[in-house]
């Protein structure tokens, strides 16, 4: 059977109190939930997740990229291409995009099981990430978190071996959101979880015990997806798993986080388990999925990864709730955007393995590193000589900076750095940081991060954050 | 190069600079005419269609090439280039008329450097993104990149900053066709709005529309008197953002301009031997950095040299005697023309209220891009 063979995560460090959405100042301790900043979305928490599931291991053995999430920026042109690129996986790794239903990431994780199973990938990646909107004075806009899980799956080497599944498709309108709009929407929620939610969840994991000949009680670990704490608690009890096997759903710290979320807690049960542990999953979503794993001694062999608990442990409060709709492009601007045809995509084109893999150069006659690609040296003037080489992997430092207050940004102003990595120097955006810490020589890493939306769609590119 | 090729081989005979501003009512054509016809009148030139031989004119926001120029005056049948060199336009407009004149080619060009940023809706420059990497950045957050660096190694900060646009504010009020004419103090400058640290509103050019010409013509036929060319050159640096090598305490081209402009004009100590100088202030750190960049004084000393007012009208070398671009005000084509024009009425003695005592050496200094090239220009009583 094949298995998780390393998982990742990614949640943005901001936060969102409660307490500032009712425009209250921010509570210490009160509850809030993650929320993507302006230059975060679906595929740069994607990036992030997938970079830390690969940490330490070959991304040239990675055969296929599974991305799930509902809330991709486009509706045409493929999300796991783009994050294969920026991941720099193999140009022959199988990419594909799974979306429409909070299923998405287990659905996708299945997908990754069965290519491995039936031996057309040995490794495969899976990526969840979803930044769902709830409408400014909406329920969801509290419930609502962002971030995303990537899991590599192997047939061998596994973490946690996959011991059975079961899923069924279901046809209701509970929860949606059409073409055009940028808000989800629910109808009445005790029909959602009396009709759908409960029921839904309590015969995907009778089907999958039957599959494996396995008793509720069996699990000691249980990633459980609900849309709120109260069906959270009412669905396990239902199910008749023990009350210490349950993973904190995170409510009112992460908040539902959409098709990452079943994966997220996922990774809290991978962070917390030892060999031995049996692990059920549970995502819903027209219909439902449950999945069995079994931890197994690789657990213990594996680095310690940036999983769950890292990233909560690192956060920052907005101070205010006009600058969360400002991030999120929920405020009323004088422009609308969109109207100017934006970057030449042939440049885009041209560009994408500095844009994109952040790929810089090493000469081969002096051997010094550059960024970007050129035809002749900045240092010894050789031409055409050079081999590409990944910078994003890299830990840079800071050669000097600047706060640029003049270009808008929801929090003035923007830290704008040149950055040395290993040589090369790179004009670099400086971000989750406060301008009084920034200091010639800090160390950073780099991130992939929404740049601009010149021409109304999103343009990545690399960012720094300060180094863990 | 032949240091000697271009030393007194070529006079200024007239300048002519219009009133720089927000020049609503003003299409670059009427700038053009009015800087033109007053450089014309200055030269006594009469017959402009059959005295000027070519013209050379800089811009970097026209889209129109030498043809805006050319229609203006209505200078056809003629030679007519349109040089464009960032914010080093100007001088190297002047450059490539002088060394056509050394050449040999023609007896009399016409240099013409214009801008007209006040029809774009903008207050400031654009914020410029061709390409997807191009972080939202403005100049003010390309030249800001040498304060954190420069300070942390010398000791200076945004206090010197503020002196030197207090310094340019006050000689702007003295120049007639300056953009601003109000006199700062240091807490305004330092109270201002932030633009991008260590950068507050005063430490910024003023962006005005504007136009500025010269005569230039060939050293043997200019009348006896006539400010001669010491030297002009323009140097091309690497992208300070990504040149592997850059330390932020300097910009490249500047010194390396002012080797080789010293080296034409046979200059070996530039403090003693420069009487006035209009250096590009596009930032107050960029007008301090030429300080050091040009060999006036040590690198690290600009400090002491602020505090003891070297660079003031009445100090030992007077710097943007008309204001600079911070109060003159900065048509980025225009500059280096301007910047051709005071310094001519400085050797004149014409400078009024602003006139440096006894000056015979004036130089001009252009720094544009990233900043990626450096223009110098140096004038002298013949």
């Amino acid at each position: 059977m094949p298995g998780i063979v390393s998982y990742g995560a990614y949640v943005p460090p901001t936060r969102l109190g409660f307490s500032v959405i009712g425009g209250r100042p921010p509570k210490e301790g009160g509850p809030e939930r993650a929320v993507a900043w302006n230059d975060e979305d679906a595929v740069t928490m994607a990036v992030a997740a997938g970079a830390n599931a690969l940490r330490g291991f070959d991304r040239a053995g990675v055969d296929a990229l599974f991305f799930a999430s509902t809330t991709y920026p486009f509706r045409e042109k493929q999300g796991a291409a783009l994050i294969a690129k920026a991941l720099d996986l193999r140009r022959d790794a199988r990419t594909a995009d799974v979306s429409g239903s909070l299923r998405a990431g287990t659905d996708a994780l299945l997908a990754a099981f069965d290519a491995v199973a039936a031996g057309s990938a040995r490794r495969a990646l899976v990526i969840a990430s979803d930044c769902r909107l709830g409408a400014p004075g909406s329920a969801q806009e509290q419930s609502f978190g962002d971030g995303a899980a990537a899991f590599l799956v192997g047939a061998a080497d596994a973490v946690a071996q996959l011991e059975g599944a079961h899923a069924f498709a279901d046809e209701i309108v509970d929860l949606w959101r059409t073409e055009g709009d940028p808000f989800v929407h629910s109808w009445e929620e005790r029909f959602v979880v009396q009709e759908g939610y409960t029921p839904g969840v309590t015969e995907a994991v009778r089907g999958l015990l039957e599959r494996i000949a396995a008793e509720p009680a069996a699990f000691t670990k249980a990633a459980l997806y609900a849309p709120d704490a109260r069906s959270h608690a009412g669905a396990a009890a239902a199910l008749g798993i023990a009350r210490g096997a349950l993973v904190d759903p995170l409510f009112g710290k992460l908040g539902n986080a959409g098709t990452a979320f079943a994966p997220l807690l996922l990774v809290g049960a991978l962070e917390s388990a030892t060999p031995g542990d049996r692990i059920l999953l549970v995502s819903y979503g027209d219909g439902a999925a449950a999945l069995a794993f079994s931890a197994t001694a690789h657990l213990d062999k594996l680095e310690p990864r940036r999983g769950l608990a890292w990233h909560l442990a690192r956060r920052r409060a907005v101070s205010t709730y006009d600058k969360y709709l400002k991030a999120r492009s929920l405020d009323a601007k004088e422009y609308g955007g969109g109207r100017d045809p934006g970057l030449s995509a042939t440049i885009h084109f041209r560009e994408r393995e500095e844009d994109v893999a952040l790929k810089g150069q090493r000469c081969n006659r002096c051997g010094g590193l550059q960024f970007p690609l050129q035809r002749v040296c900045e240092r010894c003037f050789a031409k055409d000589d050079f081999e590409l080489v990944r910078l994003a992997d890299r830990t840079g430092k800071v050669v000097t900076y600047t706060f640029d207050f003049f270009f808008p940004t929801p929090e003035p102003p923007t830290i704008v750095t040149i950055t040395d990595v290993d040589g090369a120097r790179v004009h670099l955006q400086l971000v989750d940081v406060r301008p009084e810490d920034v200091k010639i020589g800090m160390p950073v890493e780099l991130v992939f991060r929404r740049i601009h939306q010149v021409g109304g769609r999103p343009n990545y590119y690399w960012k720094g954050v300060p180094r863990s | 190069m032949r240091k000697d090729a271009l030393r007194d081989k070529v006079a200024v005979t007239g300048v002519g600079c219009c009133r720089f501003g927000e020049n609503w009512d003003q299409a670059p054509s009427d700038m053009i005419v009015d800087a033109a016809y007053q450089a014309y009148a200055d030269a006594g030139i009469e017959d402009p269609q059959k005295q000027i031989d070519a013209v050379f004119t800089g811009s970097i926001y026209s889209n129109k090439g030498p043809h805006e120029c050319s229609d203006a005056l209505k200078l056809f049948g003629k030679p007519v280039t349109m040089v464009s060199n960032y914010c080093a336009t100007g001088t190297d407009a002047f450059r490539c008329g002088v060394m056509s004149i050394a050449a040999g080619l023609y007896d009399t060009v016409l240099v013409v450097g214009y801008d007209k940023p006040k029809d774009r809706g903008v207050s400031g420059p654009s914020v410029m993104m061709d390409r997807v990497r191009d972080l939202p950045q403005t100049p003010a957050g390309w030249f800001a990149l040498c304060a954190a660096t420069y300070f942390a190694k010398y000791g200076a900060g945004r206090e010197e900053l503020a002196k030197i646009a207090v310094k340019n504010h006050k000689n702007g009020t003295l120049a007639p066709n300056s953009f601003l004419k109000r006199e700062i103090t240091v807490e305004e400058a330092l109270s201002a709005r932030m633009i991008s640290w260590p950068f507050g509103l005063y430490d910024c050019a003023a962006q005005t529309d504007g136009a500025a010409a010269a005569v230039i013509t060939r050293a043997d036929l200019a009348p006896k008197g006539s400010v001669r060319v010491k030297g002009v050159a323009v140097i091309a640096g690497p992208n300070p953002q990504k040149d592997p090598e850059n330390d932020f305490l300097s910009w490249k081209p500047t010194g390396w301009a002012a080797q080789e402009v010293y080296a034409q004009a046979g200059i070996t100590k530039p403090f003693e031997e420069i009487d006035v100088a209009q250096v590009h202030d596009c930032f107050t750190l960029t007008e301090l950095l030429t300080y050091e960049d040009l060999g006036f004084i040590e690198k690290g000393a600009a400090k002491e040299h602020i505090a003891a007012g070297t660079f003031q009208l009445g100090g030992k070398l007077p710097v943007n005697t008309d204001g600079g671009l911070k109060a003159f005000g900065h048509p980025t084509g225009a500059t280096g023309v301007r910047m051709i024009y005071e310094n001519v009425l400085q050797l004149r003695g014409k400078a009024g209220p602003r006139q440096v005592k006894d000056a015979s050496l004036a130089l001009s200094h252009n720094i544009g891009g990233h900043p990626t090239a450096c223009g110098i220009a140096i004038l002298g009583k013949s």
